[in-house]
């Protein structure tokens, strides 16, 4: 956490020209950016700037002041992060829902037409830029269809989104699309290799039908993996999450993050990259503590 | 992408179903494999996967398709003043071109070659670089273990857990990369994964006997790893360096959407697909279809050749 934030800070500092220019615009004056870099400490040496920095962080949750919105990006942040855990929270558990019965029914009709479609499928998908994906997704169902609108909700509130599920449910489902062709093809895999274990021919030979065996035998093993997994594509659900948004425009962190960099807004970017691992890092956090739910092994490791 | 190297196998044949599960599919490949030479045997297990072969073929029908193409069909493809002076802008296809042209006036097709140029330049540089770095990183931080071990590896982790995207897309806004500095950040934060997997292939080789047989002679601790670590961890790189060809792609893919891709008058896939989606209201589906079923198919192609050559590696590790 520490290296991230040491990381952020560097990162902030290499920026050529420096946060004056960004504020002050390119015509400011040698000596408005002077005064600019007294008034903000700027002329510091670099490890108090750090110490500064860190004190900021660590006292007032202080990530810096956006310039471009001309307010602080904690209160940016503060205002979209509740609505990109929505997005992604719903997402991943419609992207888990989906994805594991559609593993198993692959191992139960694998090498059948059924099993190479979905393969193929979730191969497509996973080469496929979300940002097509989403673009498609758009032209069919708003546009074509008219089932769902174009744009996602833009209400300023959590409530106000929920409230609007026909203006939500492209970025979600657009979003869910790409976890899964991640995650089905681990999910086959998985269950495929917890088929082929000693305890499987055991709870045959016991009499057991074959869908107790499917089920309480080879899935709650294979869902071990996916669990790790779960904490692993965090990052890369966040990542998506970035593109969905800027696609459907989407009020969250990913749409700021982008418009952050678009307008070369550095303490927003840095800001909202900060706040992005640390969510992904409490992600990984509560996979593990499912892990141990879901394999009692672990506990007593 | 985080777990790479143990992506799903391919589909497994009718009979080898109930008992073998994930095992590659090759029964038949083992007489005449044990006379040939290492690389007649992994090209045979390769060529029994037929997605696979398919796979190649389509990377080295892009590959001549982007590089040779553009000899055959030459076009301007950077001078916008031109472009518009030799055509129209979203033109549909017919006539002088082929797939139309795009808001620039650019013919779509002679398009796609040069923005492929890019993209698969990307994509190769990229994967070098990363699988370059990984490999040295994880070999070494396997190789000595304790503390060396355990700090290199707190940094990979430091890294790994800042999604990649927000990652690149903040070091794209501090460099303005040109072409060759893009290859570099997509290249330097992508190889924290083979870092990881060399590492672990690391920890296993080197309690090796042969390891022991060359610190006996005196080999310093630099052969060991350049000629006896990393070459009998090959399978694990290759196989890796295919899936991250097609996941660099995808990250350029996703930069130039954000409008951080190469600098004009450069162009790759994404930018280009990027500024196709913006019409897509418009119906100038030329502008989207082509490139997106380029893209599509080159990372699908690389992600099925990756998966044979996973199998064909894990086959000469059995028959060991």
């Amino acid at each position: 956490m520490v290296g991230v934030t040491l990381l952020t800070f560097v990162l902030s500092h290499v920026v050529p020209g420096g946060e004056a220019h960004a504020a002050l615009g390119p015509k400011a004056t040698a000596v408005q950016i002077a005064q600019f870099n007294r008034v903000n400490g700027y002329d510091l040496p670099w490890w108090d700037q750090l110490y500064q920095y860190f004190r900021g962080l660590v006292t007032h949750l202080n990530l810096g002041y956006s310039y471009k919105y001309n307010q602080s990006v904690l209160s940016l942040i503060r205002e979209r992060l509740p609505k990109t855990l929505v997005l992604v929270g719903i997402s991943t558990v419609l992207a888990v829902l989906v994805a594991i019965p559609l593993g198993v029914l692959q191992v139960v009709r694998r090498n059948r037409p059924v099993d190479y479609a979905l393969t193929g499928t979730s191969f497509v998908l996973y080469a496929m830029p979300p940002f097509l994906l989403g673009t498609l997704l758009i032209l069919y169902f708003a546009v074509d269809l008219k089932w769902l609108s174009v744009e996602a909700p833009q209400a300023s509130t959590v409530g106000g989104i929920l409230a609007d599920p026909r203006a939500l449910a492209l970025p979600v489902l657009t979003l869910a699309a790409i976890t899964i062709a991640q995650f089905s093809r681990y999910m086959r895999s998985s269950m495929m290799e917890a088929m082929t274990e000693d305890y499987i021919r055991t709870a045959r030979a016991k009499g057991a039908a074959e869908s107790r065996v499917l089920f309480r035998h080879a899935l709650r093993n294979a869902l071990i993996p996916i669990i790790t997994l779960l904490g692993l594509a965090l990052p890369n659900i966040v990542g998506g999450a970035l593109i969905t948004e800027t696609v459907f425009n989407y009020p969250g962190m990913g749409l700021l993050t982008t418009n952050a960099a678009i307008n070369t807004d550095v303490p927003t970017l840095l800001g909202t990259t900060l706040v992005a691992t640390v969510a992904t890092v409490v992600g990984s956090f509560i996979a593990d503590l499912l892990y141990a739910v879901v394999d009692p092994r672990v506990r007593y490791v | 992408m985080t777990a790479t190297a143990d992506r799903p196998d391919p589909p497994v044949p009718e009979d080898a179903a109930a008992s073998l599960g994930a095992l590659p599919s090759t029964p038949t490949g083992g007489e005449v494999a044990s006379t040939g030479g290492l690389a007649r045997q992994l090209l045979a297990v390769f060529l029994e996967n037929k997605l696979a072969v398919i796979g190649a073929a389509v990377i080295v029908l892009m590959v001549l398709f982007c590089f040779v193409g553009p000899i055959f069909y030459p076009v301007n493809e950077t001078s916008t003043q031109l472009a518009l002076l030799n055509s129209t802008q979203n033109l549909p296809p017919g006539g002088s071109n082929p797939l139309g042209t795009d808001s620039a006036g650019f013919d779509m097709l002679g398009r796609i070659m040069f923005g492929g140029q890019t993209s698969l330049e990307v994509g190769f540089a990229a994967a070098g670089i990363a699988t370059f770095v990984g490999v040295l990183w994880g070999a070494i931080a396997g190789f000595f273990g304790g503390w060396v071990d355990a700090l290199m590896m707190r940094f990979v982790d430091i890294l790994l857990s800042i999604p990649l995207l927000f990652l690149v897309v903040v070091l794209a806004v501090i460099f303005h990369p040109s072409l060759s500095l893009l290859i570099l950040v997509i290249g330097l934060t992508s190889w924290l994964v083979p870092a990881r997997l060399i590492r672990g292939e690391t920890l296993s080789l080197r309690v090796r006997e042969y390891v022991q047989a060359v610190r006996v002679m005196g080999g310093t601790s630099r052969r060991i790893v350049l000629r006896h670590i990393v070459p009998n961890a090959i399978g694990t790189i290759v196989v890796n360096a295919t899936f991250q060809v097609a996941d660099a792609i995808l990250l350029l893919a996703a930069l130039g959407f954000i409008g951080l891709g190469v600098p004009a008058p450069l162009t790759d896939w994404g930018s280009m697909l990027a500024n196709g989606v913006n019409y897509a209201l418009d119906g100038y589906w030329w502008e989207i279809y082509p490139v997106g079923v380029a893209i599509v198919l080159v990372v699908v192609s690389f992600n099925f050749v990756g998966d044979a050559l996973r199998d064909a590696f894990e086959v000469r590790l059995q028959r060991r």
